[in-house]
């Protein structure tokens, strides 16, 4: 069997967010952290594409963070079996990701200078053609600069940037959030085109369940910095087990058959700096019970073949273990 | 005939420019009924917010209505005088923003905004003001009224904080309610709230709402009928359930493909080729014949309109090619 090319396990990450020394003191506060990452763990197999799906605040982005080691885990292991060199990032803003005063050669370009710094120049100048075909750019856009760009120009350029290093993983952090859809379909293609070609590894972030399901094998839904459910993209579309993954698929518009007289479902994502008790979702969890406010579920793989962290769903699970 | 709310007749924007006067909205004309929400879709740049603004006469200078009318309720609004628009805009014309950070003031109290702008319109009286913004609070599904009126913008959530400035856009029961992106900014789940908020207030109080998003799902679910921006003209005007499953303007039917499904699985998303043409260099006849592979001679001559129906393509009025509607409709 083939090692996973990245495993996290138990992955940690608290933030201060406690008053400001004199304030705590006058005022009597408390120290406060934010969970933002609270236990996390999962593996990504090499050519694979893991999605971190979940609303604002979940932690996705500061897993994203954590893996391309911008910043260090509180605790907690992230292993990645490979080169170091060989994993890069895709960032959200075409627009605050490139800098403005260089030339898109010399972005491109960059990467490689740093890693080979022994290559000849006209090698570098061959590679950075290279990769702007590659990515559906013509080689003379090298000497313009960013701002002569569209949005989704500009995101392949990214791209392109990302490919110089010849990685094998990629973190990719909603990466075609700020396109529009007509842009994010031949972004999402190129992607997908360049993961076939060159067996690269992903690590999808993204908020938009559609786009998820279109890219990732496995899907992990995050829920205030844990993972609540992770599954193989087919399996959790046809067969969510977490409320919440439920309660998501059930509230977004979906074209092909639009609920138009639905009743949404109520509550919001409560504060990640006082997270409720037990399982964090209770609050606006229709299958509460009193276990659920005490404990907090642990993510067991005796749920089918997935793995879920809810006790009504190992209920039902064990239900039907024994009827059988 | 149903009363029309809003009736815009053949609405041409332009920036000038240095470099020459720039065509932001073309010949668009629509009409939106008592009750009614009409979404208006469109990607970055097609035109959709700057309609929203010039109905709401806000324009940024040296932008200005350069043809065309608009009418709300019958009367017309397009060519009155700045304190004029004033006494329009709040009172018969409620707007919502995509942020609702910067909608409201940061340093007052969210029941002091309020109360401001239903005395502002109503000329109640302090105590009535309150009890009415107490009133609009509830109606908009905020929980525990009393306390919460006396909060300031940045203790609420980004879901609560637009639900605040839909109240205050309710403040004096305007017939049109133009909402620009009102959930782009928010999560799922809580989108799906403020629009289904949205389409209660306008079965409820008879508002004609205009839905200004690029994001079709929201559409589908939200409106009644659908207008699709492109390069700032009209490229198609229809019921939703037309529009979503049988599109017939190739550039709709091309943006309805390449948004990926909860459904099926596509290996490929379809894809426009190319871009939107910038404001400067929109290219003779249609808007979209570049792009379009079914573009013929006419296509690249003659501009096509929609009249208030259907598709501004010469191909689908004209019947003459076979679009490939079946899969970018999914039937």
């Amino acid at each position: 069997m083939t090692r996973p090319i990245l495993e996290v396990d138990a992955l940690e990450r608290r933030f201060d967010v406690s008053a400001p020394w004199l304030n705590r003191v006058i005022e009597r506060k408390p120290r406060r952290t934010l969970r933002a990452v609270d236990g996390v763990d999962f593996d990504i197999m090499p050519g694979q594409t893991l999605a971190l799906v979940g609303e604002s605040g979940c932690g996705k982005s500061t897993i994203a963070k954590l893996v391309t080691g911008l910043h260090a885990p509180s605790s907690g292991t992230i292993r990645f079996n490979g080169d170091p060199d060989k994993m890069q990032m895709i960032f959200q803003d075409p627009f605050a990701s490139l800098n403005p005063r260089w030339r898109v050669g010399r972005i491109v370009a960059e990467p490689l200078r740093t890693l080979r710094p022994e290559t000849p120049e006209a090698q570098v100048t061959a590679r950075v053609e290279e990769l702007l075909r590659t990515v559906g750019l013509s080689a003379a856009d090298a000497a313009k600069y960013p701002h002569e760009f569209s949005g989704g120009q500009r995101q392949r350029i990214s791209i392109a940037r990302a490919l110089a290093g010849e990685p094998e993983f990629l973190v990719c952090d909603e990466p075609t959030s700020a396109l529009d859809v007509s842009v994010q379909a031949q972004v999402l293609n190129l992607m997908k085109k360049l993961q076939r070609e060159m067996g690269l590894t992903y690590l999808f972030i993204s908020h938009d369940l559609s786009v998820v399901r279109h890219m990732a094998d496995v899907i992990a839904v995050m829920y205030l910095g844990r993972i609540v459910e992770i599954q193989p993209s087919r399996d959790l579309f046809a067969n969510p087990l977490h409320p919440y993954t439920r309660m998501l698929l059930d509230t977004i518009p979906d074209l092909d058959s639009p609920k138009r007289d639905r009743a949404p479902m109520g509550g919001e994502v409560p504060s990640p700096v006082s997270p409720p008790s037990g399982c964090s979702f209770h609050p606006r969890c229709p299958l509460a019970f009193d276990r659920c406010k005490r404990e907090r579920p642990e993510r067991t793989p005796r749920v089918h073949d997935s793995r879920v962290a809810c006790f009504a769903a190992e209920e039902s699970a064990a239900k039907e273990t024994t009827h059988v | 005939m149903t009363e029309n709310v809003l009736d815009v007749r053949n609405l041409r924007v332009e920036f000038p420019t240095r470099h020459g006067t720039l065509t932001a909205v073309d010949d668009m004309s629509l009409t939106i009924a008592r009750g009614e929400i009409l979404g208006v879709v469109g990607e970055s740049g097609a035109g959709k917010s700057m309609t929203g603004m010039a109905i709401l006469g806000l324009l940024e200078p040296p932008g200005r209505i350069a043809g065309g009318q608009i009418y709300l309720s019958g009367d017309r609004i397009d060519d009155l005088t700045e304190p004029q628009m004033q006494a329009i805009r709040g009172r018969r014309i409620g707007a919502i923003f995509q942020d609702p950070l910067t909608s409201l003031n940061p340093l007052f109290k969210v029941g002091d905004q309020l109360v401001e702008t239903i005395r502002l319109h109503t000329g109640l009286t302090k105590t009535q003001a309150r009890a009415r913004a107490l009133d609009l609070m509830r109606e908009v599904g905020i929980p525990a009224v009393e306390e919460r009126i006396d909060n300031y913008p940045h203790q609420f959530s980004g879901g609560m904080r637009q639900r605040i400035v839909i109240a205050l856009a309710l403040c004096a029961e305007p017939e049109l309610i133009i909402a620009d992106e009102p959930t782009t900014a928010l999560d799922v789940s809580i989108q799906a709230q403020i629009t289904a908020l949205l389409k209660r207030l306008c079965r409820e109080r008879g508002t004609a709402v205009m839905l200004v998003t690029h994001d079709m799902g929201v559409i589908a679910e939200t409106a009644d009928r659908v207008a699709v921006m492109y390069a700032g003209r009209l490229a198609e005007l229809g019921a939703v359930e037309d529009v979503v499953r049988r599109p017939q303007h190739p550039y709709t039917v091309g943006l309805m493909g390449s948004i990926p499904s909860l459904r099926r699985d596509d290996v490929e998303l379809q894809m426009i080729p190319g871009s939107m043409p910038r404001l400067g260099s929109i290219p003779a006849g249609c808007a979209f014949n570049p792009r379009c592979a079914h573009a013929g001679p006419r296509c690249r001559a003659e501009v096509p309109r929609t009249h208030g129906n259907g598709a501004a393509c010469w191909l689908a009025q004209t019947g003459s090619t076979e679009l490939p509607a079946a899969e970018g409709a999914k039937a």
